[in-house]
């Protein structure tokens, strides 16, 4: 294990910083998709629902794998050249969407009624009700379940590695195939996700106990 | 001069018809009583004048505006039309003196400090100035509803809607709530619909009892009379089973 650390510490240092970067674009953007989508699903207007809902039914109830793979392939094809980094963070952040959307979407409504009612009650607008009464209980709501989507986003980023991504996992391929030490190459990129994913759990933990 | 207009007013959730009929004119400065057994559209009717609820068919007006007309922007109607909820309603991720200042600041956009004062003094009638920086999770039932009360009244509304304000509250609690409702709803200038089952209550502060069934209004009458010598006999069984008890 020792022997492949130091024999590769370019490759992994270099696929740790792919993973992270593709783990905190798809975070960004998936945290904005979806909260965007969540809105749409609860929205008073049909037409708005119905686009929500149909956006977040697609992109969770089909493989990452697939996904990503109409992007690597297809879209190159007929519009324009993505790389595999950017094909698997596109498939990434929109599969990621659409489970954010969904833990939003439930917390908002987890909310009771009656506050919605209460802040209408007294003259404000719907938007000012969510913004200043609603939202912020959910987010309380939503942390932890939020918690898990983010830690999910980061182990799923091992998509990158079927679309020469250059992340952790494949540069683990990489190294394996070079080596043959199958077992010592893919246990340093596991430590090296628990790097990860074990602050980012600790932190959602933090928030959790710091907001209630 | 009308506060509350209902005319030949109909509601339906799917296929039910909550509402019937409704013909009903509240004056300004009165305290209505609405009164009925349970599903019998009482609070249905409560939440439809300030457009908690939506009409199928008739006409309503409230201070001078039009519930029935998709136009009429029904944020402007409720800055002037308070409720009390039967659950209070509080917002749960403020604290007491922030519940009632919130509105007056982002929806009526009244200066900080005065808004501050109008509040503390509000509190002080309600008699919980002490409870200011609590959350509502630290309060009880009754110390909810007054602050939803006094909520309520920060935004100096011209009508009160009540709709079963001591309903979810301890024996003990009902008390010191109706002691505040009657006091708010003395004010000369103040129009109040209360739905309520507090018999006694209605006896005290009501200047006039509408009586509802399945729906309908079955009778309007003037408080003294109506207790005393109810005209409709649905009105009568109603009365018997709940003053025996």
């Amino acid at each position: 294990m020792i022997n492949i650390i130091t024999h590769y510490s370019h490759q992994l240092l270099s696929g740790f910083g792919w993973t992270l970067l593709s783990s905190v674009l798809a975070l960004f953007f998936s945290l904005i998709i979806g909260s965007l989508f969540a809105i749409m699903e609860i929205l008073p207007n049909k037409t708005a629902r119905f686009v929500g809902r149909a956006y977040v039914e697609l992109f969770r109830n089909i493989p990452l794998l697939v996904i990503t793979m109409f992007f690597y392939l297809i879209i190159p094809l007929y519009l324009v050249k993505i790389n595999g980094f950017t094909a698997g963070t596109i498939g990434l952040t929109l599969y990621t969407s659409a489970f954010i959307a969904e833990t939003i979407r439930s917390g908002i409504q987890s909310v009771d009624t009656g506050q919605m009612e209460g802040a209408r009650s007294v003259g404000m607008t719907y938007w000012q009700a969510m913004r200043y009464i609603i939202l912020p209980q959910a987010f309380k709501i939503v942390i932890p379940p939020l918690g898990n989507q983010f830690v999910n986003l980061v182990k799923n980023s091992s998509v990158l590695a079927f679309v020469a991504g250059f992340d952790l996992m494949y540069q683990a391929n990489s190294i394996a195939s070079t080596t043959f030490d199958t077992i010592n190459s893919y246990l340093v990129i596991g430590v090296l996700y628990l790097i990860i994913t074990m602050p980012l759990s600790y932190y959602m933990r933090y928030l959790e106990k710091k907001i209630a | 001069m009308s506060m509350i207009e209902f005319h030949d007013v109909q509601k339906y959730y799917g296929q039910f018809h909550a509402l019937r009929d409704i013909n009903l004119e509240i004056d300004k400065g009165e305290t209505v009583v609405l009164i009925g057994p349970s599903g019998s559209g009482k609070s249905t009717l409560a939440r439809t004048v300030n457009g908690l609820e939506t009409i199928q068919s008739g006409q309503l007006i409230v201070n001078n505006r039009d519930l029935s007309d998709a136009k009429t922007n029904l944020n402007i109607l409720r800055r002037d039309v308070g409720m009390v909820f039967q659950h209070f309603n509080l917002y749960a991720n403020k604290s007491v003196l922030e519940n009632i200042m919130l509105a007056p600041r982002i929806v009526s956009h009244v200066p900080e400090a005065e808004n501050k004062k109008a509040a503390m003094d509000l509190l002080d009638m309600v008699g919980l100035a002490d409870k200011a920086q609590n959350m509502p999770s630290q309060i009880s039932g009754g110390q909810k509803q007054r602050v939803a009360i006094a909520r309520s009244l920060a935004m100096k509304p011209k009508l009160l809607l009540f709709d079963e304000p001591t309903s979810a509250l301890d024996p003990e609690m009902i008390d010191d709530v109706l002691q505040v409702i009657k006091q708010v709803t003395s004010a000369s200038d103040m129009t109040s619909l209360i739905v309520t089952h507090e018999m006694g209550f209605a006896k005290e502060v009501a200047n006039r009892v509408i009586f509802m069934d399945a729906g309908q209004i079955v009778e309007d009458d003037d408080t003294k009379s109506f207790f005393s010598q109810p005209e409709t006999q649905r009105a009568q069984q109603f009365l018997s089973k709940i003053i025996t008890h």
